[in-house]
């Protein structure tokens, strides 16, 4: 049997949605997934779940060749015995301990200089030399998040479990760590489950991603192929980003940066410098249609192109267009019919330069295939 | 003032409040993490010493320790004699009498412990008998000596319950509130007044301690 994790479960809640989740994760080679969805979606309760915190109604979790937990056979193993690194939301670091002193709580069982060496790894790998000695509450948001890290990966998990990892942090610090989690993740190579509702967060980290809704499973995919073929309107709603693709930074000037895509070059609003590897992200109700360029305009893109698809979504209809990539749009009926798009038409599509949103990405990952 | 009967009483309570601590900790842990669906029964089991009346509960006991219980016979076998009217029978039904005035002070103190470092403590690989002494038991310290210190003093003036399990046997069973009923109905109030008074000052004091210890902010001082 290949070396995997895997879940099926359903956990009934007298007030709220059923969970009923079934998927996979290969563990060679190591990578992230992301359990993506809209609060309640039933996303943290799956992860809780792997992690030994709540026990499914009905359903199996294996590790590898370990049954995790097996409801038809009463097999339940407790989280103490899955040796995971299970980090929630809002961190739960222990108040009354020092941070070195939260690093070797789960330590116990190590002779005491195997600890000490796990404790100065772990401070040394998130930089958290200098502070060893403070409580959790003397630090920084950031300090703390990585201090739970710290303290989890101390034990060398065989699996990263993540609740929402960056959530609880301001949005200049999130945008920051987000960076530093995804390069992290990628040095670990541990198997990591990460669950968020964040569309940036799902796409710096997760290497794939299942998309859940009401404790249904929608989607699992690739992020990018999740982003730009959702299954159907209902994923495209959850991930609210339809144009997804990877680019490279050219050119960094007045605050504004061209970035390059397909050999197509687009205007961003970004702080990343030249060289960086980036997902360029559109939303499709961001894209405006014309049927010729009218030459001036405050869209600081156009891109010209030919209607591939037209998809009716109820009183809108998304037009997919060729430009060098596959860029979605989303326009009224009436706009349709006075632009007469059909497949095969011409068209121009003009962007915003502030409706250009770059995510960084892993060199080389994401690489996608229609 | 009768030293004898204040020195079995002490004695009596500080037993108490120890067996009390060892066995109320465990039924304590169980009453506030089991998600169990009849933990209520037990519940309603444990807070029953606080309404029912010590007459009560010192017959039952006495009735279910007496030599013509198999408890009592099971005693009696053991040791030799019958455990109502000596010192232990009247220990096992101080237990159960003070019994809620532990439990209660130490459940209520593990609810407040947060749920979710117990939950980190438990996926950091430790054990849930260490996650108790390392983490519950210092987050909940207070509620513990609290539940020690009220269970201490509820025994030092139980009156029903020692009347009829324990009988009034001078250096054995004569605890202080006997003693000052005693002396009443002897007409000696001089010596009730200050066995009396003496009860007053220490069950006073022990509250004094259980309320220093649970007060979270001292208004009345001067911030440093």
């Amino acid at each position: 049997m290949a070396a995997e994790v895997s879940v099926d479960i359903t956990k009934n809640f007298p007030d709220r949605v059923t969970v009923r989740a079934s998927f996979r994760m290969d563990l060679e080679p190591p990578s992230v997934l992301v359990l993506f969805g809209p609060s309640g979606s039933g996303k943290t309760t799956v992860l809780r779940c792997l992690a030994g915190l709540e026990w499914p109604d009905q359903g199996s979790i294996r590790f590898g060749s370990e049954i995790w937990v097996e409801t038809g056979a009463c097999i339940r193993r407790h989280p103490q015995q899955r040796q995971i690194g299970y980090m929630s939301q809002d961190y739960a670091l222990f108040p009354t301990y020092s941070v070195a002193g939260n690093i070797a709580y789960g330590l116990g069982t190590l002779p005491e200089a195997e600890r000490q060496q796990r404790i100065r790894e772990v401070v040394e790998l998130l930089q958290l030399q200098g502070t060893e000695a403070s409580r959790p509450a003397e630090l920084s948001g950031g300090q703390q998040q990585r201090v739970a890290l710290a303290r989890v990966l101390a034990r060398r998990p065989r699996l990263l479990l993540l609740d929402e990892p960056l959530s609880a942090l301001d949005l200049p610090t999130r945008s920051r760590l987000r960076g530093e989690l995804r390069s992290l993740l990628k040095q670990l190579a541990i198997p990591s489950i990460v669950v968020t509702h964040d569309w940036e967060e799902a796409l710096a980290l997760g290497d794939r991603m299942v998309v859940l809704r009401e404790g249904l499973v929608l989607q699992e995919g690739t992020p990018q192929q999740v982003f730009n073929r959702p299954q159907d309107a209902e994923v495209a709603k959850i991930v609210g980003m339809e144009t997804v693709m990877p680019g490279r930074v050219i050119e960094v000037a007045h605050g504004l940066v061209t970035v390059e895509v397909e050999q197509r070059r687009l205007v961003a609003v970004g702080g990343d410098g030249i060289g960086a590897e980036v997902f360029v992200c559109i939303r499709a109700e961001d894209v405006l249609l014309e049927a010729a360029s009218t030459g001036t305009t405050s869209a600081r893109n156009q891109l010209t192109g030919t209607v591939r698809e037209v998809i009716p979504m109820g009183a809108l209809v998304r037009v997919e267009i060729d430009c060098g990539f596959v860029l979605s749009a989303i326009v009224t009926r009436s706009a349709l019919e006075e632009l007469r798009l059909s497949t095969g038409a011409f068209v121009v599509a003009a962007i915003k330069a502030g409706a250009v949103h770059l995510v960084p990405r892993r060199a080389g990952a994401g690489s996608f295939s229609a | 003032m009768n030293w004898t009967a204040i020195l079995v009483t002490l004695k009596l309570a500080t037993l108490t409040a120890l067996i009390l601590v060892l066995i109320g900790l465990p039924l304590a842990y169980w009453l506030a993490f089991s998600r169990w669906r009849w933990k209520f029964l037990v519940e309603s089991v444990v807070a029953l010493p606080l309404v029912l009346p010590p007459t009560v509960l010192g017959f039952y006991i006495l009735v279910a320790i007496g030599p013509h219980s198999p408890l009592g016979q099971f005693y009696i076998d053991l040791v030799g004699h019958p455990l109502p009217f000596t010192f232990e029978g009247l220990l096992l039904a101080s237990v159960l009498y003070s019994l809620p005035f532990a439990v209660q002070p130490f459940a209520a103190a593990f609810e407040q412990v947060d749920r979710r470092l117990i939950e980190a403590s438990w996926t950091l690989g430790v054990s849930r008998p260490m996650t108790f002494f390392k983490l519950i038991v210092p987050f909940s310290a207070a509620g513990i000596i609290t539940g020690a210190v009220l269970s201490f003093a509820h025994t030092l003036g139980e009156f029903g319950v020692v009347l009829m399990v324990g009988g009034n046997i001078e250096g054995v069973t004569r605890t202080v509130s006997i003693d000052i009923y005693d002396e009443v109905q002897a007409l000696n109030y001089a010596g009730a007044a200050k066995t009396a008074l003496f009860l007053l000052i220490v069950s006073y004091t022990v509250l004094l301690a259980v309320y220093a210890i649970n007060r979270k902010v001292w208004a009345i001082w001067p911030q440093k």
